[in-house]
């Protein structure tokens, strides 16, 4: 069987976000970018399906600019044995990502596609649940354990109450929590064989879709700052000031 | 009209189900609300007493009964053609189904508002909290999800609404529940609790980590942690506080061990009081604490009992 991994460039989690002075989004440039955290448990998630033979492809997609070919690369060195890159310059909603790889997953007929769980630059928690609507096939959604059973997968969710365990018909979608799985590092040989690797590019006209935002973003802001807190003595003074204070004990 | 898709156990409802009406009452006052579950009437009864709430729709199937999202995501797109707005808040449950509904109806979902400018208009925070959008939507049918904790529970009385029996969808057979493990605790609920203690690495081990649930069980509060204290088995991914976590606002968080990365903050910084504990003067959650106490926790934590048992906060 075939995986196909959604892989997002972003803006690397340890950098200190700044919000333009113009108040039309964030600064991006000069700034460093990676592969969105918890993609990075899915591409292991899927070599490691690979490792135990139950998958004989895995497959790397991306969409965005010339720049995620950077993105794919490094999944590629961790092991993954193809890419696909969708070259688009634009702004692209959640919606329009979903569109994209179900054309892609249509073309390949892959029976599983891993993705994360959510994109840490606009936190919206959907590409994965949109894409295994438009597909029509199953979801598991946050999803921090995958066990294969015959010809169906048992995943263990992380829902707000602890853990869910759901069993999945294949073709289904998954889409990974960090606790998934420990991402390896991609090994110096395995950065050279990487270079080799076919990355096959896309231009989105070929698709045929309408990805046109429906959401206007009308201006993005700081948000409020904290007055600057006091650095209390000893626990006794702590208390006092929770107490008479604060009032909040 | 608008739509909003309850939360609950096929018992109770979910208490964020109550922000969610509020929220939708800042859109418009026509507000319909769906139960789909089981043996869910005490729901609906619950739902119908909601002052807010003008209609309560039910869809009772065994399909409906573990909230699988397959087989609720039909139900509702079948509904959506009566209204604009269809709303559920930003929970586990709603996460999961609701760009489901936004990607058959054709449209953008809009994530985890905190605030409601107009019908078509709407505030949320982006890379973890360090930038708030405010953002339009063009389509013609809203589907949002809303950051429960940005808006205050609506009355849950002082309603009649009527009780609306409607038919059910197929089954589509694509997934099966097979278990849930739910962390059972006497303790306040962390998205609604008045108090938070929060324990991260610092802790070093769950048998450490009793420190924290013995303080928090002191003082009336919720139990939270870093995803580094989940991620090292101290404590439930349920209890996580942060970007991937939840979303807590409380009079008092109490953040012991913790250094403050923004994934963290990103679940706590609205939090009314912020109480940091911590032994390194570096610690970025110095930053956002209103009072910070830099000790070693292990000598700390019990100091802070005793002054507060000595002062008849808590008992000893
Ligand atoms: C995509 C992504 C999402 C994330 N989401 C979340 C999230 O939702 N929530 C979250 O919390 N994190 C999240 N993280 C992880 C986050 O980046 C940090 O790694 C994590 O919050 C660190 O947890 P911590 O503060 O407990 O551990 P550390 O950073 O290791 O801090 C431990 C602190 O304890 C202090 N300490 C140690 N011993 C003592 C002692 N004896 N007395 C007093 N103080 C002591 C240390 O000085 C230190 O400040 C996410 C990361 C990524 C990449
Ligand atoms: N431009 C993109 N290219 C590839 N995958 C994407 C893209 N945008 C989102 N995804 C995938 O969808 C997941 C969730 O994103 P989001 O719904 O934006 O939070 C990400 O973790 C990726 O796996």
């Amino acid at each position: 069987m075939k995986i196909i991994v959604a892989v997002k460039r972003v803006i690397d989690y340890n950098v200190q976000v700044r919000v333009k002075a113009d108040g039309t989004g964030v600064e991006t440039e000069n700034v460093k970018m990676s592969m969105n955290p918890p993609d990075e448990n899915a591409v292991e998630e899927a070599l490691r399906i690979k490792e135990s033979n139950k998958a004989n492809e895995v497959i790397v997609l991306s969409i965005g600019d010339e720049k995620c070919q950077e993105t794919i690369r490094t999944a590629l060195a961790m092991g993954a044995d193809r890419g696909i890159h969708i070259k688009v310059d634009k702004a692209i909603e959640p919606l329009g990502v979903a569109k994209i790889i179900k054309k892609i997953a249509e073309k390949e007929s892959p029976e599983l596609i891993l993705m994360g769980k959510q994109a840490i630059d606009d936190d919206c928690n959907q590409t994965g649940q949109m894409l295994s609507a438009l597909l029509g096939w199953s979801q598991g959604a946050f999803v921090s354990k995958i066990e294969f059973v015959d010809q169906s997968i048992n995943v263990t969710r992380e829902v707000d109450e602890g853990l869910e365990t759901l069993n999945l018909k294949l073709p289904s979608v998954v889409t990974c929590d960090l606790r998934l799985n420990e991402p390896r590092y991609a090994s110096l040989p395995n950065i050279m064989k990487a270079k080799k690797k076919q990355i096959d590019q896309i231009n989105l006209e070929e698709l045929n879709l309408d990805i046109n935002p429906r959401i206007e973003q009308i201006n993005v802001s700081e948000p409020p700052k904290r007055k600057k807190g006091i650095i209390v003595a000893d626990v006794a003074e702590l208390v006092q000031k929770l107490k008479n204070e604060a009032k909040v004990i | 009209m608008i739509l909003v898709i309850a939360e609950h156990n096929n018992e109770k409802l979910k208490s964020f189900t109550l922000n969610t009406v509020e929220a939708a009452s800042k859109i418009n006052e026509e507000i319909h609300i769906l139960i789909a579950g089981n043996n869910s009437e005490n729901v609906c009864n619950e739902a119908s007493s909601i002052k807010k709430v003008k209609k309560v729709l039910h869809a009772k199937s065994s399909i409906y009964e573990n909230h699988l999202c397959e087989n609720l995501t039909p139900l509702i797109v079948n509904l959506a053609k009566n209204y604009s707005h269809i709303i559920s808040p930003a929970t586990a449950f709603g996460k999961n189904l609701m760009p489901r509904v936004a990607a058959l109806l054709d449209v953008s979902q809009i994530s985890d508002i905190i605030e409601v400018e107009s019908e078509d208009t709407f505030i949320r925070p982006i890379y973890a909290g360090n930038a708030i959008a405010k953002v339009k939507s063009n389509d013609i049918k809203k589907v949002i999800t809303i950051r429960p904790t940005s808006f205050e529970p609506t009355s849950s009385s002082g309603g009649s609404a009527i009780i609306e029996d409607i038919g059910e969808t197929e089954d589509l057979k694509l997934s099966n529940f097979v278990s849930k493990e739910e962390s059972k605790s006497e303790r306040p609920e962390l998205g609604t609790a008045r108090i938070v203690v929060s324990g991260g690495r610092g802790l070093q081990s769950s048998e450490n980590f009793k420190l924290i649930t013995d303080l928090a069980d002191k003082l009336n509060a919720a139990v939270g942690a870093s995803r580094a204290a989940v991620d090292a088995g101290y404590v439930g991914n349920d209890f996580q506080v942060g970007q991937t976590g939840k979303v807590v606002v409380p009079e008092l968080y109490i953040a012991i061990g913790i250094s403050g990365a923004i994934q963290h903050l990103a679940g706590m910084k609205e939090s009314k009081v912020i109480v940091a504990i911590n032994k390194d003067d570096e610690a970025p959650i110095f930053n956002v604490a209103d009072y910070g106490l830099k000790a070693d926790l292990f000598e700390a934590i019990p100091a802070l009992k005793e002054e507060l048992a000595k002062l008849n906060i808590i008992k000893k």
